[in-house]
């Protein structure tokens, strides 16, 4: 038996409303598959879940706001599980000269409170008690009967929140967050100026044999450099968790959109060491235009290994960045600009990218983030290798 | 295809990019992108859309002209 719980989808979150369920009892899902659409303080979500296997009940109605790690659903994972909870199976007789039932204080606290009637309910637990889940069961099918069914989940999903309600949440979870990483994590900053000339030439000439639809943006460029030299300074990808460093070995970037109506949203860009140029503006495209119309999934909000913010659009020409825990990075890139520049005695005229490295002291020192701007600027004078 | 045509043309595409924008009180003459917060990404759809919309085909090195209101409808109009 699996159970499906209601996902911290950020360092923020303690608490989220569930909205939809786009599974019923009785569908197989498999790892990966959205199951169901949760409310955050920042945007709605589409849930994964991360085991195969056949839903066996929902616990908990569209519109009920739980708290963080809440069991949403019991799900069968394997087939002896799976045949022990079928209803066709005829439950284990009760064992004769039983007086009362063998339950848990918990659970016969919650079933006085639920008014669950105790001789209704099958224990799941050992010989036969019934456990706390055993009584959310029966509540829930207790609800279910009066409440309209969940095969209806629209009907009672509650009516989304106006746009200042959503704006003051998104505020509160990116306050929370913010708060938490300059209270925990002893920030260091690097910052260098790139010449962009290279990278920048090479993109004109690509996008001159593309369709308009095809178009490479230099942030593109930018996002593949910063997984390459993640890849040669790979501890600043990953979470500082339980006092020590954990690099991961995938590389997912948090990319910081901002939202018209205010507020922004860090959904990952997944697995982006291992695409193409065109694969990664296509992802970057597509994760964008999800975000601003608030249909993200739960991997893209959780998995983030690292994150990039770009503020260039904005004539800002450095960043220095918050990192976002339990992240141990975070690289800023400001405008490109025209800028003198001296180069074997002489000088010219170039476009000028400012990068800046925001990295958690307790996870690195300043020599490995300086590596790993000094790889970054690299990989950029090598973009056809990127 | 007119001005007001091709105006018209040009609005319904940028009404996709920023929807709340009030098109008809907008100063032809200063910086859309500015203007509207049109980053670099959303500035591409807008190149995507008047492509498609209008059928014509904008080299990235016209970019430049096409920052204002007026430049886009002098440039249109002459494509």
């Amino acid at each position: 038996m699996g159970e499906f719980r209601m996902p911290s989808l950020g360092a923020d979150m303690e608490e989220g409303k569930l909205v939809q369920w786009k599974v019923q009892p009785g569908d197989a899902v498999k790892r990966g598959d959205i199951i169901a659409i949760v409310h955050t303080e920042k945007a709605e979500i589409e849930v994964e879940v991360f085991e195969s296997g056949i839903v066996d009940r929902l616990l908990v109605q569209p519109g009920a706001l739980v708290p963080v790690g809440t069991v949403l659903a019991i799900l069968r994972t394997d087939e002896k599980g799976a045949t022990a909870v079928t209803p066709a199976v005829a439950p284990p007789p009760k064992p004769a000269g039983e007086a009362r039932p063998r339950i848990s204080p918990l659970a016969r606290k919650m079933a006085a409170e639920l008014g669950v009637d105790l001789s209704a309910v099958q224990g799941t637990g050992a010989h036969g008690a019934i456990e706390k889940s055993d009584i959310e069961h029966a509540a829930s099918l207790q609800r279910a009967k009066l409440a309209p069914p969940l095969a209806q989940p629209l009907a009672v999903a509650p009516s989304p929140p106006s746009s200042a309600e959503a704006y003051q949440g998104m505020r509160r979870a990116i306050a929370a967050a913010m708060a938490r990483s300059n209270r925990e994590i002893p920030h260091y900053y690097l910052e260098t100026q790139i010449d962009m000339s290279v990278p920048l030439r090479w993109l004109e000439a690509a996008n001159q044999q593309r369709p308009v639809q095809q178009g490479l943006l230099p942030v593109v460029l930018l996002l593949k450099a910063v997984a390459h030299a993640l890849g040669e300074v790979p501890e600043l990808n990953g979470y500082w968790k339980d006092d020590r460093n954990e690099p991961q070995k995938d590389v997912h970037i948090g990319f910081a959109i901002s939202l018209r109506q205010g507020g922004l949203i860090v959904p990952a860009l997944l697995d982006a060491g291992r695409k193409s140029l065109d694969e990664l503006m296509a992802a970057m495209a597509d994760l964008i235009q999800r975000t601003r119309a608030g249909r993200l999934r739960s991997s893209e909000i959780t998995d983030g290994t690292i994150t990039v913010t770009n503020l260039g659009d904005r004539g800002v020409e450095t960043v220095y960045g918050v990192i976002y825990p339990p992240q141990v990075a975070l690289v800023g890139f400001g405008r490109i600009t025209e800028r003198p520049w001296a180069d074997k005695g002489v000088l010219g005229v170039r476009p000028v990218l400012t990068a800046t490295l925001a990295g958690d002291h307790r996870a690195t020192d300043g020599r490995r983030g300086a590596q790993f701007l000094e790889s970054l600027t690299r990989w950029l004078q090598q973009p056809e290798k990127l | 295809m007119t001005e007001s045509e091709i105006r018209e043309a040009v609005f319904k595409v940028l009404r996709k990019i920023a929807p709340e924008a009030n098109l008809h009180t907008l100063d032809p003459n200063q910086n859309l992108r500015e203007v509207l917060d049109i980053d670099s990404f959303d500035y591409l759809q807008f190149m995507i859309g008047l492509h498609e919309t209008l059928a014509v085909d904008i080299p990235e090195s016209d970019y430049p002209q096409l920052a204002t209101l007026a430049g886009i409808l002098r440039y249109l109009s002459a494509k």
